[in-house]
């Protein structure tokens, strides 16, 4: 009995959940054609591929900010944790250390980090947007604190990564970078759908207390996604250092804002509970494809840009309200 | 005393006293008021005139967050008005006529409505999430407020518009004035008549205030339009104090300083309730904060770090789980019974 209703109930929702995702699919795919029209030069997969390349770190920024936001949280502090990263990696290889212990300490960091703050916003009920935003107070400073100069890096297994390229044939290649992010997406991606700690997350997100009624850890699974949003960060910082070879305190700025919009235009909820790791790869490579377009119209000015970004970010947003129908909205 | 204990703006209060007090230890004369030529001066006065425009975004921000909404764009439209408003001056023959920064003024204030009337719009119109909707003109906002000036720092020679943010009238700051008239408006349209309550039962839940005959759309609207006049105002006074429009400064980040205010005077984000007295001195507390950063003597590069660290103490002591967990630690029954009613409040 209850196999057939919960049948009947899927029958029913299989479609509607999927639809923003197919929505911001389909969206891109029509910038892609688009551009491709307008432009010389567009329609070849190298400029998918280096979409990919010039916003690894993003994507997998944008993937830890998936895990919070399906919990229903936000996490604002990862632009910061991102500069903190490529400031410690830059400071510690100009002291000598050795590459890979660079690397996983600034992992180690950005994780504890992560889980300080999921445990403050557990353990003491308060708001995330308040936690997080301290603690991107708390990365910038210690940024500033290491040093409020730009620091080059020169380190070779540091600059090998960032130079080699590894070719699938013909004219297309990839950095190590993109790789390490993808593999990142198929690696969430796992967790999200296939594990005890991903059904969790969705549940927690769905309703806390209903979780909390049904015996899951949600102290536990709160904690571990601002953990992964961490970890997932200092990752970010350490792709942004191999992509600029330099550790800077005011690097990705506001970059919390692009993977949260990033995010959304993938047709996760911020109120938690909904979504797909597929839709924030989706809106990244969109936020990508837009700064893509903007750089081969060339003429626009940098303020130009913004008004675009935004313009666009809007007809993105009504777009998917328009097709996903007014199921999804939210009182009023 | 338990009553002032339990009083929701005790903790507030105390963070303040503690800042002023560190003030009191570390810096000669901080409270020191002198009257020169006319004009109250002093470190106190200080706080209340450069935290005017904290203040007054702020106070916009705290009727948006009552309604379970929030507004990223404010920095956006502090730039937009500071540059608009410059513009306009600067095109003046005579940039001292009262009737030219007048109409500049205006038409300002009548651009930083509408901006927060398309917020609204997006909002309450197309139903768009609040943290998304104000986000894109929060993006676009900056282009917007650099195209106005074509991207260079504007530049002004005008004694009327440097009043706005610089001025003096019966002996005090022009700007605090200001805040004071926007600030008891605001407390007597929402607290005196029924808006205040209007606009917590639409953060409360808007679908069951719309069925109880609500509107609102409206109210929502509303709040947004009047969170984008308060952030032209105080963008106005940002840029008159420094007798120029950086469109792409001005006002950087002041959105998240609001927003924090508003929590730190116990206005959850959650919506449905909000405390005017609260929001004003949460943001003096940021701008004390601020200012004895400068005063103490705490090196440039760690300003964050200790702004961070405040933030932290502020936001623990407020809440009432670190406190039943911290501070009652010997006395066990006394949380276990409020804990779980603090948790039903919440989700409801």
């Amino acid at each position: 009995m209850t196999g057939i209703t919960g049948l009947l109930d899927r029958r029913r929702t299989v479609p509607q959940k999927y639809i923003p995702v197919l929505v911001t699919a389909g969206l891109f795919v029509a910038m892609f054609v688009a551009g491709g029209i307008r432009y010389e030069n567009f329609a070849t997969g190298q400029i998918i591929l280096n979409v990919f390349i010039d916003n690894a770190f993003l994507l997998v920024v944008a993937v830890g900010m998936t895990f919070v936001i399906l919990t229903g949280g936000i996490d604002l502090s990862v632009g910061s944790v991102v500069a903190l990263a490529t400031m410690l990696s830059a400071s510690l290889l100009k002291d000598g250390w050795p590459a890979f212990a660079v690397m996983a300490l600034v992992l180690v960091i950005g994780a504890v980090l992560g889980l300080a703050m999921g445990a403050i916003i557990h353990y003491f009920e308060i708001q995330p947007f308040i936690v997080t935003l301290a603690g991107m107070f708390l990365a910038r400073g210690l940024c500033y604190t290491i040093s409020t100069e730009s620091i080059p890096i020169d380190n070779p297994t540091f600059t090998d990564i960032a130079q080699t390229r590894i070719n699938f044939g013909g004219d297309l290649s990839v950095t190590p970078s993109a790789l390490i992010a993808v593999a990142v997406v198929l690696i969430a991606a796992y967790v999200l759908h296939y594990t005890r700690l991903g059904r969790n997350v969705y549940a927690t997100g769905g309703s806390e207390q209903s979780a909390l009624l049904m015996g899951l850890p949600v102290a536990r699974t709160k904690i571990a996604v601002y953990t992964i949003s961490g970890f997932c960060s200092a990752l970010g910082g350490l792709l942004f250092a191999f992509y600029s070879l330099s550790g800077y305190g005011l690097s990705a700025v506001g970059m919390e804002l692009d993977a949260i919009a990033a995010v959304v235009i993938g047709g996760t909820l911020l109120t938690g509970g909904s979504g797909f790791l597929l839709g924030t790869v989706l809106g990244v490579l969109v936020l990508g494809l837009i700064q893509t377009i903007i750089s081969f119209e060339g003429t626009l000015s940098s303020w130009w840009t913004k008004i675009f970004i935004g313009l666009l970010l809007f007809v993105f947003i009504l777009l998917q309200r328009v097709f996903s129908g007014g199921s999804r909205r939210r009182a009023p | 005393m338990s009553r002032i204990l339990k009083h929701r703006l005790f903790w507030p209060v105390v963070v303040l006293v503690a800042l002023l007090l560190l003030n009191l230890v570390f810096t000669d004369g901080f409270f020191r008021i002198e009257m020169k030529e006319g004009h109250l001066y002093g470190s106190l006065i200080d706080i209340f005139r450069f935290g005017a425009p904290l203040i007054l975004v702020a106070t916009g921000m705290t009727l948006v967050i009552a309604t379970s909404g929030i507004d990223l764009s404010v920095g956006s439209v502090v730039a937009i008005a500071g540059a608009l408003a410059c513009m306009r001056i600067s095109d003046l023959s005579d940039q001292n006529s009262v009737a030219g920064v007048l109409s500049a003024v205006g038409i300002a204030l009548v651009l930083s409505v509408v901006l927060g009337l398309w917020n609204g719009f997006l909002v309450a119109g197309i139903g768009i999430q609040p943290i998304i909707a104000t986000l894109i003109l929060m993006v676009a906002g900056r282009g917007l407020a650099q195209l106005i000036t074509d991207g260079q720092i504007t530049t002004v020679q005008s004694s009327s518009y440097k009043l706005i943010g610089g001025g003096y009238w019966l002996t005090l700051p022009f700007g605090i004035i200001i805040v004071a008239v926007v600030l008891a408006l605001t407390a007597f349209l929402t607290r005196r008549l029924a808006l205040g309550l209007l606009i917590e039962s639409v953060g409360g839940n808007a679908e069951a205030s719309r069925l109880a005959g609500i509107s609102a759309r409206g109210v929502l609207i509303m709040v947004y339009a009047f969170c984008g006049l308060c952030a032209g105002i105080a963008g106005l006074m940002i840029s008159s104090n420094v007798s120029s429009a950086d469109g792409n400064n001005a006002g950087l980040w002041i959105e998240l300083d609001a927003i924090l205010a508003v929590v730190i005077g116990g206005t959850p984000l959650s919506g449905g309730r909000f405390s005017l007295s609260g929001t004003v001195l949460g943001a003096l507390i940021i701008q004390t904060l601020t200012t004895t950063i400068y005063s103490i003597g705490v090196p440039p590069e760690t300003t964050l770090l200790f702004k961070a660290l405040v933030v932290t103490i502020v936001c623990l002591i407020q809440s009432p789980a670190f406190r039943a967990k911290v501070f009652h630690r010997r006395r066990r029954p006394v949380p276990a019974s409020t804990a779980p009613e603090e948790k039903v409040r919440v989700s409801a």
